[in-house]
């Protein structure tokens, strides 16, 4: 009895609503540094276009493969364009692809959550072995159905990668929502009359946002990953768009000819802000988590 | 005696978890201006007929009728269910997790009051600014979040957000076990001056024999889910008959006191 | 059973703790003795520092804890013990909790958890073992034994898994027993129980004891001395029998005159105005008490009262000559 609540009053001390910037400085040097190449790469995606210094599309076959030279720091892609613009450039669609995967498997998992929480019994079973079908498709082969069927294209990929991550989002949420759930808080507005609905939404969600930001950070990096794949198998943004997974893969031949910079710069570009989400998201995640305990 | 003269009548009420039976049969009322408490240790059924009281749980059989009107189903309707808690509320045990950790004192009270009437802010404010005068908040407390709250403030925050819906029963969950012994005294004196300035009834669920007899008329035991004993309190706990009742009064700590070991087997 | 020596001396702790980012004081010049095979009872509310003392003399403090002052156990100091002379330490002073769950590993048996530390610290091979544990949990009034090594935490009961807590704690045969609020958690018909088999127990292997707990009658129920904290020190010593007739600090008095009665209901409780402070939250160079004391007067908040010899018992209450006779904690 007794115990409990001293664990409980632990808790209620750990959770605390502090500022954005509190939050961030506890995540450590390694969480700030993250987040501040998550920054440059959403700077990037805004204005990547406006900031590249050459024409990221005009082909020049007589320019290709050429590494630095000049104003060009990166060197010439395998038809001639300038690495770096077209790296700026791209940074739109690969960062604008993860990020409405995020938004769609996190905004259709948490609801999915919530209701099997509030509701409980039957509906919970339901949608959890709903969720359990859904497992069994991994992300990439749902893109695959989906470009067989929808045509290839970032729309139809984001989408099927959305359907594919929703059940990791509800299957993490479900958990935290049962436990706000079972608070005596929640019992204290039913008896009060307050419906179910209003008590999930103003009570329920907001207590789990730290654990949905964190969800939310980790799973834009695999969605990069994903996506990045899935444009390199042809089946996402089609080329000559700049994309960062696309450039890897028009760029891959030269990586046996003797000129790997085009691809590795994308691969790199990729990598770097993959790990940035991972790095930040795994901090988050665990301070959730330690706030929760 | 006439039905409107309880604010709270049990008749026959039984829940069932399964294969455990969790209450058993068992029955009573609280008449009006009178509180009740229902003494047991764990196990003993007096959490789960609180909550089969506010609707918390379904009974399986049984009736439960508060201020006349049967609550023995779950409310229907929203409207019922906002009616039903003018007529019960509930304070729990843990003043850690019994607010919301996000919304002030203040806010936690607006939310119960705009649930209920469609009054403008001025007059909501003037509510709250009453209720937590009468449980003792000042006016920094009433803006603070319950981290920046010592337990004994939560739980009064708990009991003005419960007493915002103006119900004729308030059910006490071991609402003040959770408390130091000095908080724990301060909580009973507010909770005696509510009563008197309210006319609520309370139901005290508690396994602290001194804290019913302190706030409470009358008294029914429970020992794994039945009735064992019931009576006006003092008589309950001055002169008990029924052995679990005597075993329970026997073995509360007080000056002069030893403990003994019991003959027959642990019960595990 | 008392002898000369004290076997656990505790001078002048203070233990200061990182407290969200600042270094608090938890405990503020604790002195306290346990002669062997004495049973003394530690009581307080939040804040006053009784685990913390505890926790202290096992060693037991979280990271970042500055501790200074000595506690010296059969004329060791506890805090130099390291390696093999602390494990031996540990074997001599045994520690039992509030929530006996918390402290035992779920997956794994009951007897696997008892025999552990016989096994590991003390190479006692483990048929021999187990039959002492069978032993232990007889005389913590666990007859079958046998079967109850087998099972798995889970399926004993809040007031079974204590009782083995204590068990388990006897195995090693320590000369001083911890024990945190051992029955807090526990329903009162159990708590009673396992309270007489701890005072059975301790008389029969004639341990020493440090009694924690918020509830001034229980501990006065089997401990001969009843040590007070409030804030982070200790406000009096007093022999159990004497603390309801005769308290030698406002506080004591307070505390028991808070209670409510069984006996009787009363219009009002004598409640204490405020709440319970820990020692960084008291106000410094005066009696912490003050402001909440119904005796307080000028003198009190002018200086810190130190501990004083009054009559076999101590108290740190400035006014306490004058007090005596005045301050009687039982209801009338």
């Amino acid at each position: 009895m007794s115990a409990a609540i001293g664990v409980s009053a632990a808790r209620a001390r750990l959770s605390r609503r502090g500022s954005a910037a509190g939050l961030l400085r506890s995540t450590g040097p390694a969480g700030i540094a993250s987040a501040a190449v998550i920054v440059a790469a959403t700077v990037l995606a805004a204005f990547g276009p406006l900031l590249a210094p050459y024409n990221p599309d005009l082909p020049d076959l007589g320019l290709a493969w050429i590494g630095p030279t000049g104003g060009h720091l990166l060197g010439f892609d395998f038809e001639g364009r300038d690495v770096l613009s077209r790296l700026l450039a791209g940074a739109q669609s690969s960062m604008a692809g993860p990020l409405a995967v995020v938004i769609g498997a996190m905004a259709l998992g948490t609801v999915i959550a919530v209701v099997a929480a509030w509701r409980q019994g039957v509906t919970d079973t339901v949608i959890s072995a709903g969720l359990d079908i859904l497992f069994a498709f991994p992300g990439i082969l749902l893109a695959v159905l989906a470009a067989a069927v929808f045509g290839a294209g970032l729309t139809a990929a984001a989408t099927a990668l959305s359907i594919a991550y929703m059940p990791y989002v509800a299957r993490v949420l479900r958990g935290a929502a049962l436990r706000e759930r079972g608070q005596p808080y929640v019992a204290a507005l039913e008896v009060q009359g307050a419906s179910g609905t209003s008590i999930c939404l103003r009570h329920i969600v907001p207590n789990m946002l730290p654990l949905i930001v964190a969800q939310a950070t980790i799973m834009f990096g695999w969605a990069m990953v994903d996506l990045a794949a899935i444009s390199f198998l042809g089946l996402g943004v089609q080329p000559p768009a700049p994309n960062w997974g696309v450039m890897i893969s028009e760029n891959e031949p030269g990586i046996l000819q003797g000129y790997p910079l085009p691809a590795l710069a994308a691969g790199l570009c990729i990598v770097g802000v993959v790990i940035a989400f991972n790095v930040l998201g795994e901090r988050l995640f665990e301070r959730a988590q330690g706030g929760l305990r | 005696m006439p039905e409107l003269d309880a604010v709270l009548e049990v008749t026959g009420l039984r829940k069932d978890f399964g294969s455990l039976v969790a209450v058993d049969d068992v029955s009573f009322r609280v008449a009006r201006g009178r509180s009740l408490a229902i003494v047991g240790e764990s196990g003993s059924g007096k959490t789960t007929i609180a909550r089969m009281i506010v609707g918390l749980e379904r009974p399986t059989a049984g009736t439960i009728a508060a201020c006349g009107q049967d609550r023995s189903r779950p409310a229907r309707s929203a409207r019922d269910r906002r009616r039903r808690g003018a007529e019960v509320q509930i304070v729990f045990q843990d003043p850690y997790t019994s607010l919301d950790p996000r919304q002030t004192a203040e806010q936690a009270v607006d939310e119960v009051l705009r649930l209920r009437h469609g009054w403008p802010t001025d007059r909501r404010r003037a509510r709250i600014a009453e209720l937590m005068g009468l449980v003792g908040l000042d006016s920094r407390q009433t803006r603070a979040l319950p981290r920046a709250l010592s337990g004994g403030q939560r739980q009064r925050v708990a009991i003005a957000r419960a007493l915002a819906a103006e119900p004729r029963v308030l059910i006490l969950d071991e609402s003040v076990a959770a408390l130091d012994v000095s908080i724990q005294a301060q909580v009973l004196n507010l909770l005696a001056d509510i009563r008197d300035e309210t006319a609520v009834s309370y139901v005290l669920i508690s396994h602290d024999l001194a804290v019913v007899r302190q706030l409470t008329d009358d008294a029914i035991v429970m020992h794994r889910g039945r009735v064992v004993e019931r009576g006006p309190t003092a008589q309950v706990l001055d002169d008990p008959q029924d052995p679990y009742t005597r075993q329970l009064r026997e073995s509360v700590p007080r000056p002069g006191w030893k403990p003994s070991r019991r003959r027959s087997a642990p019960v595990p | 059973m008392t002898g000369a020596e004290p076997l656990l001396a505790v001078e002048n702790l203070t233990v200061l703790l990182p407290v969200e980012g600042l270094r608090r004081a938890v405990l503020r010049d604790v002195s306290l003795e346990i002669r062997p095979g004495e049973a003394v009872g530690l009581v307080g509310e939040s804040g006053s520092g009784k685990s913390m003392t505890a926790r202290a003399i096992d060693r037991l403090l979280p990271r970042g804890a500055e501790v200074s002052g000595r506690i010296t156990f059969a004329g060791a100091d506890v805090n130099e013990l390291a390696g093999a002379r602390l494990r031996a330490y540990r074997n001599q002073v045994a520690m039992i909790f509030q929530d006996p769950r918390a402290h035992v590993n779920p997956v794994r048996r009951v007897g696997d958890f008892l025999t552990e530390v016989l096994r590991t610290n003390l190479d006692v091979p483990a048929a021999d073992a187990r039959r002492r544990a069978v032993d232990m949990l007889a005389q913590v009034g666990i007859e079958d034994g046998q079967r109850r090594l087998r099972q798995y935490p889970h399926e004993l009961s809040g007031g079974m898994l204590q009782r083995v807590m204590i068990a388990a704690a006897l195995l090693t045969q320590p000369a001083l027993l911890l024990a945190d609020e051992p029955t807090t958690a526990l329903d009162v018909t159990t708590q009673a129980e396992v309270m007489a088999i701890l005072d059975d127990l301790r008389r029969d292997y004639g341990l020493a004891m440090l009694f924690i707990t918020h509830d001034l009658e229980l501990a006065a129920a089997i401990c001969d001395r009843t040590i007070v904290m409030y804030a982070g020190q200790v406000v009096e010593v007093r022999a159990s029998e004497l603390l309801h007739g005769d308290p030698l600090h406002p506080y004591t008095a307070a505390l028991a005159a808070a209670r409510p009665d069984i006996a009787r209901q009363t219009t009002r409780l004598q409640a204490i105005a405020g709440r319970p402070l820990s020692a960084f939250e008291a106000p410094a160079g005066q009696c912490a008490f003050a402001p909440r004391c119904p005796h307080a007067q000028p003198g009190c908040v002018a200086a810190a009262p130190e501990l004083t010899a009054v009559d076999g018992g101590l108290s740190r209450c400035a006014r306490v000559t004058q007090l005596r006779g005045h301050l009687e904690a039982s209801h009338a």
